[in-house]
Order: C-alpha cells, then structure tokens, then sequence
C-alpha cells in the first residue's frame, strides 16, 4: 500500500491537525481580547515596580 | 501518539489498514464528555449572572470556557482511570479509551495538561478564590470520586456528585470572588439532585453496573432499597429548589416554576418507589426511564428559571 494514498489514518491526523489549529487561533484571539478588557478598565494600575518614576529614569 | 500508520515488523502497515485506531479531532473532543460539559456551562453561567455585581462579557465567556475546560479535562482523568470498568459496560465501551482509539497515556496526559491549563487561565481571567474551587473540583472528581469512592461504597454517586454541584458555585466566585447562601444553595441543588438522577439510571441499566462490579445501590442494597432512596433524595431536593427561591436569586417566577416542578417530579419518585421489579419489567421501566428523562429537564429548569429572573430584572419583574 502507497504511503501517498489518501487513507481513514490521514483523514483522521488532518482533522486533528485542524482542529488544534482552530484552536490555536481561536485561543490567542480570546487572549488579545482579554488583555484590552483588563487594560481598558478603570481599576487597572501597573505593577508597582513596572510604574514610570521621572525621578528613577532621570 | 497512537501513531498506527509506522511501519514496523509488528504491525505492518497493512496489517493496521483495515482497522485505523488513528484519533481523530472528534475522539479528543469526545474525552472531554461533551454532554457533560453542557450542564457545567449552563449552570455555570447561571451562577455567574446571577451573582451581584458584573464583569465583562468577554471575562464572562472567558470564565465558563475556562470553567468547561476544568470540567472536561476531568472527564478525561476519568476515562483514563475508568477505562477498565468502561470497557466492560455497554453504555461506556465506546468512547475512546476502551475503543483503542487513545491510549490511557495519551487521555492521562491531555486531561492533566488541560486541567492544569483551565486552572491558571481561569486565575488570570477572574480571580484566584474561583480558580482554587475548579482546582479542588476537578482534584474532587479524580481523586475522591474516580479513584476512591466509585468502586468503594454505593454512597460514591452521593459524595461524588459534588463535583458535578460545583460549577454555580465557581460562576458565582468568578464575578464576587466569594461564596455566599445563594451560591452554595446552587450548589446543593445540584448535590441533591444527582443521586436520584443516577440511581433512576441504575434501576434500567441493571447489567452495566452489576458487570463492572460498581458497587452501586442497586448492587449492594438492592433495588427495593434503592426505590426508597430515590424517594427520601427527591423530597429533601424538593426542600432545597423551592427554598432557593426565597433568596436573592430567586422570585416569584422562580417559586412558582419550582413548585410545578417539584410536584411533578415527587409524583415521578412517588411512582418509582410504589413498583416493585415485577410491574418494572412488565413494561421494561418506564416510569424509570420517563423520571430520568424528566430529571434532565427538572435541572435545566430551574437553573433557566434563575437565569429568567436575571432577565426580567431590567423591567422590574424580576427578583423579589
């Protein structure tokens, strides 16, 4: 049997590889949208040591 | 990786061709307990928007996919603990362990893979006490249900269906970051509800249990015993829905919901625990195939209940 003959096996791979890959996607659009929530509410402050100090940086 | 298409001297290719044990996207998705993870979102997201308070829609979406992740990786803990029961039950020999279709390694590695996954992202979308409660529910469901109780006492569906009762709760935490009545008495809604539910299950799917030596109810106790059981959990579930129903989250749309409800399904209990296995056999347990169809119903009832208060609310109809 030829490896390259379309197979149950490969259909199957492909449609895991797809769907991880909907996945993937999917996963770093929630997480960009999550990020402008956090950013964009009025509650958000920086980590302390992350804040812009004139003093510190001259 | 199950990888079935190598070829070695022990299974050549055109050995493994006529049965391809390759998994496909559907089978992984399948070890998550798709229908499972239906309850665990809806309840959870009633828990969430009935809670005081409110987030962003997009945290919102975000805690109940993180919460039926949490959820669904457990299932997969399971089926990888249960493959060997799963296998011999007729109900269960079809999912993807036993089918050889995934490997207990794999399911074991994805499910706590996945586990671990829901936990942080659920901390970092809402906060660390929700995030805490999917930790403890999904140890809950592994490690005291899966691998202690369900083959140890016939008590397991009680204790264990805790876990399942969780997902209101962590809604709830995900908005106040807290527990409070209103939470918890979602959560017992769920607790109470789940033995009755299963035991109904047991009462028509005799073979299955008795098979895998599960040591349910109608196993160790007999089925008489598990008739009054059904019965007792029923009124006491009953208590519980409508109490629900005088606290912030409920109302009279609620209240007068669940006591339609409730009627109807301690009539169903009632007419379970009057029959004995003759009159059950004669018309091959209907009335205990109708009281575990209804119970699907009664739990998505009044959770859609809640969740119709929270709608009304806007107008001034809602809440009391």
């Amino acid at each position: 049997m030829a490896l390259s003959r379309q197979h149950e096996l490969h259909r199957r791979r492909q449609s895991r590889n797809l769907g991880l890959g909907i996945v993937l996607v999917a996963f770093v659009a929630l997480i960009f949208g999550l990020t402008m929530v956090k950013v964009s509410s009025d509650d958000f402050t920086l980590p302390l040591n992350d804040r812009f100090d004139p003093e510190v940086s001259g | 990786m199950s990888d079935a298409s190598l070829e070695t001297d022990a299974t050549p290719l055109s050995a493994t061709a006529s049965q391809p044990q390759e998994a496909g996207f559907g089978d992984f998705f399948a070890l998550l307990k798709p229908r499972v993870m239906t309850l665990v979102v809806f309840t959870a997201f009633i828990g969430l928007i009935a809670a005081p308070g409110g987030v962003h829609p997009l945290v919102a979406f975000s805690a109940v996919l993180f919460i039926a992740v949490g959820g669904g990786a457990a299932g997969a803990l399971n089926m990888w603990w249960d493959a060997d029961i799963d296998a011999v039950m007729k109900r269960t020999r079809k999912r993807p362990v036993p089918a050889g279709r995934i490997m207990p390694g794999e399911a074991f590695g994805f499910g706590i893979t996945l586990a671990a996954f829901s936990v942080v992202m659920l901390a970092l979308a809402t906060n660390f006490f929700a995030a805490g409660l999917l930790a403890f529910t999904i140890f809950f469901y592994i490690v005291v249900y899966t691998m202690w109780l369900k083959r140890w006492t016939p008590q397991n569906i009680v204790i264990g269906g805790a876990a399942g009762a969780f997902p209101p709760m962590i809604g709830w935490a995900a908005v106040t970051g807290g527990v409070s009545i209103e939470s918890v008495l979602m959560f017992a809604l769920i607790f109470m509800w789940t033995p009755p539910h299963f035991w109904a299950l047991a009462l028509f799917t005799r073979t299955d249990y008795d098979v895998a030596e599960v040591p349910m109810l109608t196993v160790t106790h007999g089925r008489r015993s598990t008739r009054v059981h059904i019965l007792v959990y029923t009124v006491l579930l009953a208590v519980l829905a409508v109490t629900l129903g005088f606290t912030s989250v409920g109302g009279p749309v609620y209240l007068a919901g669940a006591l339609v409800l409730n009627a109807r399904f301690l009539k169903g209990a009632f007419d379970i625990w009057r029959r004995d296995e003759e009159n059950a056999e004669a018309d091959n347990y209907r009335v205990e195939k109708r009281f575990f169809r209804a119970s699907l119903f009664y739990l998505f009832a009044h959770f859609g209940l809640i969740g119709l208060e929270v709608a009304l609310a806007p107008f001034g109809l809602g809440g009391w």
